[in-house]
């Protein structure tokens, strides 16, 4: 199943150095837009680091992951039209291939993350076992909708459509640009308090899952319960409901696709 | 392992057909709910029991639910009624390099399609040298499979497939791939999966090859089983059921009824009546080595150009022993009207003893119409002559000798 990972940059040129730049583009044009020109101000981290690059990495790499397992496992049906109207295997194995090849680039890119937060003078040795942890548990929270979406755009084509549009809100709707104090600290008199945004907004637990990565990574801290909850809860009614459905659909997929 | 490998129980499809196949969200808001279909039954309670160590086929018309059916026997559909319970590790090949991924080498893709078919790394590392050698892809193993051929891709989907040593392989339809030696090599196999008591479940349209391959036959109509049984009589009769819309031409006054086989064809010409002639003389037997005429009566209604004819001998257990026809020995017939024969002059006849069943026919220039095909038209007996060879089907002729040290005959 590392066909994925081989299919996926073979025939470019430069391969796997592709995967590596995508992310550090990103990273390049947000720390100019928001860090210098919007002046986000980063939390303090560990040692008193104030970076927004660091602070920034800490929270983008887990949503890059987040997205592509998503977007990954909603292709992973169509794609694989071929191989599910002509072989018998378990389905399943198309999403989860999708997020293991997906798991080892957001590794390796964590580890140059990590290394980064050492030479900056941040050391995470001691919060790298925590944070593994998490990535796998969010690897499970995106699995789990990966596989409830790859059926979901068998049965209705558009899907994809509503999924983009559905991310990029969700993007926007996680402390990943910005640090989550901003979101606190907004006036009981704005628009966002009256509309009770800010309450509505906890309830995303994206953003739970980034406030745990930045507290291992950038600020050094056991986050606290309602955050543990909410991570270790989520990932498994994810993965659940993602299975139940799933299955439920899944007999079906050599006919419908 | 029991008896049976595959036991299929009222096993019923339905597929759902679209009036308008709009699958989208928008179209479900709009509708408020899923698209309307009709329902359309592909399978309708089947009961099958394939046994264990046969090979086992499915015949029936295009759209009778054949291909659904293997579909759900290796598990690619689920049924909406019924159950299949298989015993047995299975292989199916559906398609052959379903699962090749065009970027990458047929190394690779070796390791990545027999992953897809449930073998461990260790497995395909073992038979990897078996599996390109058996496909005869020795110089292009490394080549991106996109630079393949469609003959090599099938080849070696076909190689990993059958070397996945499945307990029950199945398959549907892909058999006529490769060059003459390929398939030769794809026969050999089948004959070792065979000799390994392992299960195949085949479905061809190929009737020779289903008459001389499987053990049994099972043959489906709209999705109904309608009979299991011996592959010689069940192709047979589905020969035969097969040809019932065309129209039969009219069976004539003094024309030979005794075939009793099938009788199909348009009529342009027909084919009266097939005699054996032994010496000249009209014969029910003739002996091995002798020398014996096949006369076929012919009858064209109007003239008819350039009409090929052609013979087959079969021996009662369904074996083809020879076929030959006036177009491969480039014989002109000429412009037939009327009536009149035609003579197939066998200077000696080199069957072995033993009853044999003629099968006569007559096509067009082209042979792709059939004006007139009678299956087991005759039915006639070899006696032991010269050569005396009784085992077998034919004899060579040939004649022995033996020398010992001595130079001398022994």
């Amino acid at each position: 199943m590392l066909r994925e990972l081989r299919g996926k940059y073979k025939g470019t040129a430069l391969g796997w150095f592709w995967s590596l730049l995508n992310p550090l583009a990103a990273t390049l044009i947000f720390t100019v837009v928001f860090g210098a020109i919007l002046r986000v101000t980063p939390t303090v981290g560990a040692n008193g680091v104030q970076n927004y690059t660091l602070f920034l990495l800490c929270a983008l790499l887990p949503w890059n992951f987040f997205n592509g397992v998503v977007n990954g496992g909603m292709a992973a049906m169509l794609d694989n039209a071929n191989l599910i109207k002509k072989t018998a295997f378990p389905r399943h194995l198309l999403v989860l291939s999708a997020t293991v090849s997906l798991f080892v680039t957001f590794a390796i890119e964590m580890a140059v993350l990590a290394v980064a937060l050492l030479v900056l003078g941040v050391n995470p040795i001691l919060w790298l076992i925590p944070a593994l942890i998490l990535m796998i548990l969010l690897a499970v929270f995106a699995t789990g909708l990966g596989l409830m979406l790859s059926v979901a755009n068998v049965y209705f084509r558009d899907s994809a459509h509503v999924v983009t549009i559905a991310m990029q809100v969700l993007f926007y709707a996680t402390p990943v640009i910005y640090p989550l104090t901003l979101v606190s600290d907004v006036s009981p008199t704005s628009l966002v308090a009256r509309l009770h945004i800010d309450s509505l907004y906890f309830l995303n637990p994206l953003v739970h899952y980034v406030e745990a990565f930045r507290d291992l990574l950038y600020e050094h801290q056991i986050p606290d319960l309602t955050t543990v909850l909410v991570v270790v809860l989520s990932s498994g009614a994810s993965l659940w409901l993602g299975w139940v459905v799933f299955n439920r659909f899944a007999g079906r997929l050599a006919e419908e696709l | 392992m029991g008896d049976v490998a595959v036991e299929a129980t009222g096993v019923s499809k339905r597929f759902r057909l679209y009036h308008e196949r709009n699958q989208s969200l928008k179209a479900a808001f709009m509708r408020g709910g899923r698209a309307k279909f009709d329902e359309f039954w592909a399978l309708q309670d089947v009961d099958l029991q394939i046994p264990t160590g046969k090979t086992f086929g499915l015949i029936g018309h295009n759209g009778s639910g054949k291909s659904t059916l293997l579909k759900c026997l290796a598990g690619i559909l689920v049924p909406d009624k019924g159950s299949i319970a298989v015993h047995g590790r299975v292989s199916a090949l559906l398609e052959l390099g379903a699962g090749f991924h065009p970027e990458l080498s047929g190394r690779d893709n070796v390791y990545l399609n027999g992953s897809i078919l449930g073998m461990s790394r260790k497995q395909i590392d073992k038979s990897f040298d078996e599996i390109v050698d058996f496909a005869g892809l020795e110089t292009f193993i490394d080549t991106p499979v996109k630079n393949y051929s469609s003959g090599m891709y099938v080849r070696l989907g076909f190689s990993v497939a059958i070397n996945v040593d499945p307990e029950i392989l199945m398959v549907d339809e892909v058999l006529a791939v490769g060059d003459e030696n390929f398939q030769r090599k794809c026969m050999e196999k089948f004959a070792d999966f065979r000799a390994d008591g392992r299960t195949v479940v085949i479905v061809s349209h190929a009737l020779s090859t289903m008459r001389t391959m499987c053990d049994e036959v099972a043959w489906l109509d709209h999705g109904k089983l309608l009979e299991v049984g011996r592959p010689q009589d069940l192709v047979d009769s589905y020969v035969g059921q097969s040809h019932d819309d065309r129209v039969a031409p009219e069976v004539e006054e003094g024309e030979e009824q005794s075939g009793r086989g099938a009788r199909w064809g348009s009529g342009e010409v027909v084919i009266r009546s097939v005699e054996l002639l032994a010496d000249g003389a009209p014969a029910t037997h003739v002996a091995t080595g002798a020398d014996a005429v096949f006369r076929i009566h012919w009858k064209a209604a109007h003239p008819v150009e350039e009409p090929v004819f052609g013979i087959a001998i079969h021996t009662l257990d369904g074996i083809h022993v020879t076929g030959p026809n006036t177009r491969d020995v480039e014989l002109s017939t000429g412009t037939l009207s009327g009536e009149g024969w035609l003579d197939l002059h066998v200077p000696r006849l080199m069957l072995t003893p033993g009853t044999y069943e003629l099968t006569a026919a007559v096509f067009d220039r082209a042979v792709v119409h059939t004006f007139d095909h009678r299956d087991k038209l005759l039915r006639f007996d070899v006696a032991p002559g010269r050569p005396r060879d009784q085992y077998g089907v034919v004899s060579l002729g040939g004649s022995w000798e033996v020398r010992g040290d001595s130079g001398a005959p022994a």
